[in-house]
């Protein structure tokens, strides 16, 4: 098992890459910058395949698992042995090869597709170089054996993406943007740091099969109970939701949008934002520990699906619409896990980070295309001009909005499926979650609708609308694909087969996803029936959309009008920003100004560094007069030093009074 | 023999005389004038003490450092005095309370 063995490799390659671009690129040209990335990126995918294959064909699906080198060890002298040790640690089991292979494989994607989509911008080697750090640290991230080295590269993708959505950075809004998503995430951290420390406390280790061999045999926590592990699990949660964007952290996922496309497809779609569900499906064992957690991640996860759909529904911004998709999926992997279905939650995880990130290329090839305009209100007609585009765009939107056979519907209809008949889900949830989908069949094919088809509602005259280069369309047609065929592998479970998915990652989850107190044909008469549903709703979405936005061109501005309340709230984003910045932000800064600032800076520091200089300054002031310039004062001096020196040598009395014993 | 306690004591008179003329008068030539009274107060110590020592009649090093004493009270002079000649035609005057540019 040559690769297995040195599994450090796959994220040290994109490292060097990193490491050549930024510290060697600016000299170069866009060829040579492009070669180093992409190279490092495709090895990685390479090394990743080979390694994903030996781990299945060589050891059968064992958990492979290598300790590299010790980072920080704090020894027991008592017991000996070591009381903290947290190693370069990497492992692979089913989980990791999901991951790896989407963050690879997209990750490679969408480097093709920046080489095209980057190409005349300023800062293409600093924009790789930061594009391959990132993909560095998510593969740390997602290869780690323990929490603390997961926890490096989950600061490590946030630093990335800090930078890269203020790629622009002389634009004040990226700045801003960049600055926002850096703190909001930081108060998820905060938790996920305290949730490690209260792991450690409890079982003294962080490594994951140490701490879930630990936890295993543990009686679970009742609901209600606020134990050690529920705790902790919430704890862990909170930075969860800060990552991946959930209510009500999930503030810094649209104004991110600032960064490049391909940054938004690969960050903040694909693989970046999914860290969350991911953190919380690694940590299954202890979240079936905890039924109150498990309730808490399925209701904020339902909740945010909801509240970002309906946001999504007034967005005029094409990547904006996107952003609040991408949220309210998230809330869909969420609601998975929360319910239980963790294998659910990491399927859509893997089918959304084929379609999201094929979204958002699209929508980069269709703002490319338009010439920088991102306002769908000003686009209309582009679907015969940029083909290549509208018809990968399309099947994204179909595979998101749930038609059969396409990716989203199965992972989509599994989670439904989890959230209507598993002990941890309710009627509730399911009823949400399929209004969530109806939502977001109805503001995708809006997007569609205004984006590709009606009337062009741009100057022709000014804008000359151009397909994108191959470098860009090859990755769309792929991920299209992806998107088509990728949700096959659970397909058969819908007409009483296996679904391969879920059978791959049992050695993880375990196959007990099984519907409680129904009998199999019922269960399959069940699961029928509401992939019927979702269908339905999907349809219904589609139908309004057709209709309020081909049909009758007019009416959205009327509705707006008539449903003024619903739609400034809505067209506002409920006023979540304005209200954290009454809530939090603003108190803040007048803490910081009137108090830390006016007081504590001015008053405190700058006090004591200035009342230090006055002292001295008085000081001063009272002995130059010692310093008169006349030079008989001086005189006076010379001779009051004699005499005292003639005092010590010849009045022995005062000798030892100064101390001079002899 | 005149015993060395009173050269000591004369000695001591007039290095005190030469003293405070040197703090309390204000012309510069006045001041110059004590600074030799002082030296010569100086040397007669010397020459008093080695006189005490001298009994075998090969001790001389208080007479040899009168000597030094007297040659750098000659170059002194000579410096002394053409720097108080600048001062006068700079100044118009010798009044060392008017010589005060070693402050700012």
């Amino acid at each position: 098992m040559p690769i297995l063995e040195q599994l450090w490799i796959i994220p040290l390659l994109p490292l060097l890459g990193s490491a050549i671009n930024g510290l060697f690129g600016a000299k170069w040209p866009n060829k040579a910058v492009s070669s180093v990335a992409l190279g490092s990126t495709g090895l990685s995918f390479l090394f990743a395949l080979e390694a994903v294959r030996e781990f299945v064909y060589v050891r059968h699906g064992e958990l492979f698992r290598k300790e590299f080198f010790d980072w920080i060890v704090v020894p027991d002298f008592l017991h000996g042995g070591n009381w903290f040790r947290a190693g370069f640690d990497l492992q692979m089991d089913q989980l990791t090869v999901v991951m790896v292979l989407v963050v690879t494989g997209v990750g490679f994607l969408i480097h093709i597709y920046s080489t095209g989509y980057m190409a005349h911008e300023g800062g293409y080697y600093r924009f790789f170089s930061y594009l391959n750090l990132f993909m560095f640290f998510m593969l740390i991230l997602v290869l780690a054996a323990n929490y603390v080295l997961l926890f490096v590269g989950w600061e490590g993708v946030g630093l990335s993406s800090y930078l890269l959505i203020g790629f622009y950075f002389l634009k004040k809004s990226a700045s801003d943007a960049g600055k926002k998503a850096f703190i909001v995430n930081r108060i998820g951290d905060f938790g996920f740091m305290l949730g490690m420390f209260l792991l450690f406390r409890t079982f003294g280790t962080l490594d994951f099969t140490a701490v879930f061999a630990k936890a295993g045999p543990l009686p679970a926590e009742a609901m209600g109970q606020f134990g050690t592990i529920t705790v902790a699990c919430l704890l862990l949660f909170m930075g969860a939701c800060g990552k991946s964007a959930q209510l009500p952290l999930y503030v810094w996922l649209p104004d991110a949008m600032e960064g490049p496309t391909p940054v938004s497809a690969l960050i903040h779609a694909a693989t970046m934002v999914t860290a969350g569900v991911y953190v919380v499906a690694r940590s299954h064992v202890l979240f079936t520990h905890a039924p109150t957690a498990m309730l808490v991640v399925a209701i904020v996860g339902c909740a945010t699906a909801f509240f970002a759909a309906t946001i999504g529904l007034v967005q005029r911004d094409i990547k904006r619409v996107l952003a609040y998709s991408t949220v309210s999926q998230l809330g869909y992997m969420f609601l998975g896990c929360g319910v239980g279905a963790f294998g659910a939650g990491i399927f859509h995880l893997m089918t959304h980070a084929f379609f999201k990130a094929l979204l958002f290329l699209a929508s980069g090839s269709v703002i490319h295309a338009m010439g920088g305009e991102q306002d769908m209100l000003k686009m209309g007609g582009l679907s015969k001009k940029i083909k290549y585009t509208y018809w990968t765009m399309l099947m994204a939107t179909l595979a998101i909005a749930g038609f059969p056979p396409l990716a989203g519907f199965f992972s989509k209809d599994s989670i439904l499926y989890s959230a209507f008949q598993s002990e941890h889900g309710g009627h509730a949830l399911y009823a949400v979650g399929l209004i969530t989908a109806l939502l977001t069949s109805f503001y995708m094919f809006r997007l569609m609708f205004l984006t590709f088809h009606g009337k062009p509602r741009y100057d022709e005259h000014h804008v000359h609308v151009h397909e994108s280069p191959w470098s860009m369309l090859g990755p769309l047609v792929i991920l299209a694909v992806l998107s088509v065929i990728g949700g096959w592998v659970a397909a058969p479970a819908l007409w009483g087969g296996e679904d391969h998915f879920a059978n791959f990652l049992a050695p993880i989850f375990g196959s007990g996803e099984a519907a409680a107190g129904l009998s199999e044909a019922a269960a399959h008469q069940l699961e029928l029936t509401l992939a019927v549903v979702a269908i339905v709703a999907a349809l219904i979405g589609l139908g309004v959309a057709f209709w309020l936005y081909l049909k009758q061109p007019g009416k959205p501005e009327q509705l707006a009008k008539s449903l003024k309340g619903a739609y400034t709230t809505l067209s506002n984003k409920y006023y979540v920003d304005e209200l954290y910045a009454a809530a939090i932000v603003n108190p803040l800064v007048w803490i910081s100004t009137n108090v830390l600032w006016k007081v504590v800076d001015v008053g405190v520091i700058d006090g004591a560094v200035n009342g230090v200089a006055e002292g001295a300054t008085a000081v001063g002031d009272k002995v130059r007069h010692t310093q008169s310039g006349n030079t008989r004062s001086y005189a006076v001096w010379v001779v009051v030093g004699a005499l005292v020196v003639i005092a010590i040598i010849f009045w022995p009395a005062i000798r030892p009074a100064l101390g001079m014993v002899r | 023999m005149v015993p060395t306690s009173y050269y000591l004591i004369l000695s001591a008179i007039l290095f005190g005389m030469g003293a405070v003329s040197f703090v309390f008068r204000r012309n510069i030539i006045t001041i110059f004038m004590s600074i030799e009274l002082m030296l010569n107060a100086v040397n007669l110590a010397f020459v008093a003490f080695n006189q005490m020592w001298n009994t075998q009649g090969n001790k001389l090093d208080g007479q040899v450092f009168v000597l030094f004493v007297i040659v750098v009270a000659a170059a002194e002079a000579a410096v002394g005095l053409g720097i108080i000649i600048l001062i006068q035609r700079n100044r118009r005057s010798l009044n060392v309370e008017r010589v005060d540019l070693l402050k700012l």
